[in-house]
């Protein structure tokens, strides 16, 4: 008897402890999001597709994985924008970088697909594989790099120039990296970002450089610290990478991984976070600043006005912001600093008339020296111009890397 | 249980232990049933397949909010609708049975493999290695040779290390044989990392790959595992060897008593066991993919082991029961993209199915008693005993 009072007497005492929890949240004003300065467009294309055309896409996660979700979405914009069927437009998810790539992507074929779209570099050599197989079939690949080389006409390579978004959300980090040194919370001297980055490949190294250039444009003494984790989706190694970097004192964290584990734990230790692929303000709104991501749907609508129209299909398409390939998300006005949105407003202008470089010369140097490079001319690095994947990989002044292992 | 605890109760006289029986009769209790009839059992099995087609249709129904008849009768066109996809069905059904006819005769000396993962993953790599080293200065016949034999001899190896720690020290071959897998992963992370490309992948060497027979590489497997699969019949029911496995699984005492090697029994089956699954580790490479990857096996070297199971370590079963793993995997997957279900229902469907399916094993070997009235026990009692 006496148990059961003091159970009762204990339930009623969590009961009032989580009242009171509720209770006291709700006190701060929230300000939320703010208008995105780089928005989704509404599609913008009048052609006629016929009733039997079909178009398949090949995934390599699922919807649980921030860079497919963002294909995924894109796909779903696109098929809304163009009135397309569901049958029209098949998704086929968790394919792995291996020979069932090739078997997805014969499927699609047997399913009558025209287009096929795969979103993963590993997918790279399957789809080419498959490409010289069903000639009748167009194969795009995201991220890839060989179309040029592949002398496949069915065959091609697209990316956007994401470096510019990642530009633009180094400037939303560098401006909160100046407020906590007005606020006197840090140093100058200690305004250092941590990075949580994927693989030591251009792709990876073209992403955190902007990044870094960006918070550099705004923030002349941030440094960075990058820790790679081998794996594109690895909620815990990314959640420890992001934990080594707070443990070497930075103070702001981004990454370029596509598992909720880097922005967790920054909103465990309430540090903010710049993100990547889309907004992970729900998960996060106490440390989310701002995300830049690609919107693939200006590429599914090129592509499928190519195959109405009879036009060839570029072998390497890159979009920009022009397209409105390049976006951002609204930024969390509760976490980012002061005059962030007419700072980053300002850039894109920049941007878009072309006065601004984020590979400028200028701004980074290696081991003290300007650098001298094959791309770079006209006082910049030509990034994703003559094929549309990164290939900026020049290791530069003021960014760590923690482990090359990966 | 119930003979345990009678036995511990020694000093009781057999009154008091039937007063306490009549007072602590459990509401259910389970007794092994003697052989069920061959038509009943078959029943039994359509019922529980019926049965788990029926808690699918719920669930399309509430979660998917589609209609499940045709949500369903995708699942068919899914698997036959096209000559292409039964030709991927029967060619992976083949791949995943030859790995549960490999797991097999060790499973019956009651040798857990569970390294099915790392003895395939080992012949896949040895295969892709010699592909990317020699593979250009050799003729091709010769490297097929090549990759044929040190693809099994690797995957043998790899089931030998294990073995021997099992004959010689009695280690747990069931931990052993899983921390192999890990080893065999990592030295395919580390192959890729020194030699393959700038994103840790080895491109693809379609040039290397085994001749195609009927416009594919589908037909060599179905061929070539088919003739493993009567041999493996034949190997366990009909062979000395096979007799000896059986005997080494029923008891080692008795095995050795009767002038059985064990040691040598196990060494042997898990030669024959990891040499199978290297082979199969080439087929993947060989016949398939021209790469390696850390995915390659995509976790086959596990459900072969349900699929040992269920098939009652019969190589004629298991042709039936890897059929219906693929038939789910294959259709599971082609429903999910044309009705856009999310991708954990399939895998939740595939366990409904299996679930019911080893649920139904369970009443096929075992009865469900019900308490009866205090006047039948010591009748009930007697028909236990």
């Amino acid at each position: 008897m006496f148990k059961k009072i003091l159970s009762l007497a204990l339930v009623v005492m969590m009961l009032i402890g989580c009242m009171s929890v509720l209770a006291s949240c709700g006190e701060p004003e929230l300000k939320g999001m703010s208008e995105s300065p780089l928005p989704i467009p509404a599609v913008d294309s009048d052609v006629e597709v016929p009733d039997d055309f079909k178009i398949g896409f090949i995934c390599l996660h699922d919807e649980s994985s921030t860079y497919d979700l963002n294909f995924i979405n894109a796909v779903l914009r696109y098929q809304e924008a163009l009135g397309l069927e569901d049958s029209q437009v098949i998704i086929k998810r968790n394919i792995p970088e291996t020979e069932k790539c090739y078997e997805a992507a014969e499927e699609l074929v047997t399913q009558g697909c025209d287009i096929i779209f795969a979103n993963s570099f590993g997918h790279e050599p399957y789809i080419a594989q498959a490409a010289e197989a069903f000639p009748e079939v167009e194969f795009c690949h995201a991220t890839g790099v060989t179309a040029a080389s592949a002398d496949l006409d069915n065959f091609h390579n697209a990316f956007a120039s994401i470096f510019e978004g990642r530009f633009l959300a180094g400037i939303a980090a560098g401006m909160k990296l100046n407020e906590m040194i007005e606020a006197g919370e840090i140093t100058a001297a200690e305004a250092k970002i941590g990075y949580v980055g994927a693989y030591t490949y251009a792709e990876v190294i073209s992403g955190y450089t902007s990044f870094y250039l960006g918070a550099k444009s705004v923030c002349p003494t941030v440094t960075m610290d990058v820790q790679f984790t081998g794996s594109w989706y690895d909620v815990t190694a990314e959640k420890n990478a992001a934990e080594a970097l707070l443990a070497r004192n930075c103070v702001l964290i981004s990454q370029h991984a596509d598992s909720m584990g880097a922005p967790g734990a920054c909103e465990a230790a309430g540090v903010p976070n710049v993100s990547y692929n889309g907004s992970t303000y729900e998960a996060c709104p106490e440390t989310f600043i701002v995300s830049s991501a690609i919107n693939w749907t200006p590429y599914y609508v090129y592509i499928t006005e190519c195959l109405v129209n009879g036009t060839p299909i570029a072998t390497n398409w890159c979009g920009g912001i022009e397209e409105g390939s390049v976006i951002l998300t609204g930024i969390n006005l509760d976490v980012a600093a002061e005059g962030t949105v007419e700072a980053i407003n300002e850039a894109i202008t920049k941007l878009k008339n072309g006065t601004l470089k984020v590979f400028d010369a200028d701004t980074f140097t290696v081991e003290g020296k300007t650098v001298v490079h094959d791309l770079i001319s006209d006082g910049y690095f030509h990034e994703s111009e003559t094929i549309s994947a990164p290939s900026f990989d020049i290791r530069i002044d003021g960014i760590t890397l923690i482990n090359e292992l990966y | 249980m119930r003979d345990v605890k009678q036995t511990k109760d020694v000093p009781q006289t057999d009154a008091v232990v039937e007063n306490v029986k009549r007072r602590h009769e459990p509401l259910i209790h389970i007794t092994k049933r003697n052989q069920m009839s061959m038509l009943h059992a078959v029943l039994l099995r359509v019922g529980a397949i019926v049965c788990s087609v029926i808690v699918m249709a719920l669930l399309i129904l509430v979660l998917a909010k589609e209609n499940p008849f045709t949500v369903l009768a995708s699942m068919i066109e899914g698997v036959f609708g096209d000559p292409r996809r039964i030709w991927r069905l029967f060619s992976n059904t083949a791949i995943l049975l030859c790995i549960a006819l490999a797991l097999t005769p060790a499973f019956k000396m009651k040798f857990w493999n569970c390294g099915g993962e790392g003895q395939i993953l080992v012949g896949s790599l040895m295969a892709a290695a010699l592909m990317f080293f020699i593979g250009d200065s050799i003729p091709l016949p010769i490297l097929w040779i090549l990759i044929f034999i040190t693809s099994i001899v690797a995957g043998a190896v790899w089931g030998l290390i294990p073995a021997i720690f099992k004959a010689k020290w009695n280690t747990n071959e069931t931990l052993f044989t899983l921390m192999m897998n890990y080893i065999a992963l990592q030295l395919v992370t580390f192959f890729l990392k020194m030699f393959g490309n700038s994103q840790g992948n080895l491109d693809p060497m379609p040039q290397f790959a085994f001749p195609k027979i009927f416009n594919g590489s589908y037909f060599l497997n179905i061929l070539v595992i088919a003739l493993i699969c009567v041999a493996m019949y034949i190997y366990l029911g009909y062979s000395k060897h096979g007799y000896e496995i059986s005997v080494v699984g029923e008891s080692e005492r008795t095995a050795k008593y009767i002038g059985i090697r064990v040691p040598k029994v196990i060494i042997r089956t898990m030669l024959i066991s990891g040499g199978l699954c290297g082979f199969v580790g080439m087929l993947l490479v060989a016949n398939g993919s021209c790469s390696v990857t850390t995915t390659i096996t995509g976790g086959q070297g596990f459900t072969a082991i349900l699929v040992s199971w269920l098939g009652k370590f019969n190589p004629l079963y298991m042709i039936l029961t890897s059929f219906l793993v693929i038939f789910l995997q294959q259709g599971t997957s082609y429903m999910g993209d044309i009705y856009r279900l999310d991708t954990s229902l399939a895998d939740i469907f595939i366990g409904i199915v299996l679930l019911f399916i080893i649920g139904c094993e369970f009443f096929i070997n075992y009865k469900v008693n019900f308490r009866k009235k205090a006047s039948d026990v010591t009748a009930g009692k007697e028909a236990v005993h």
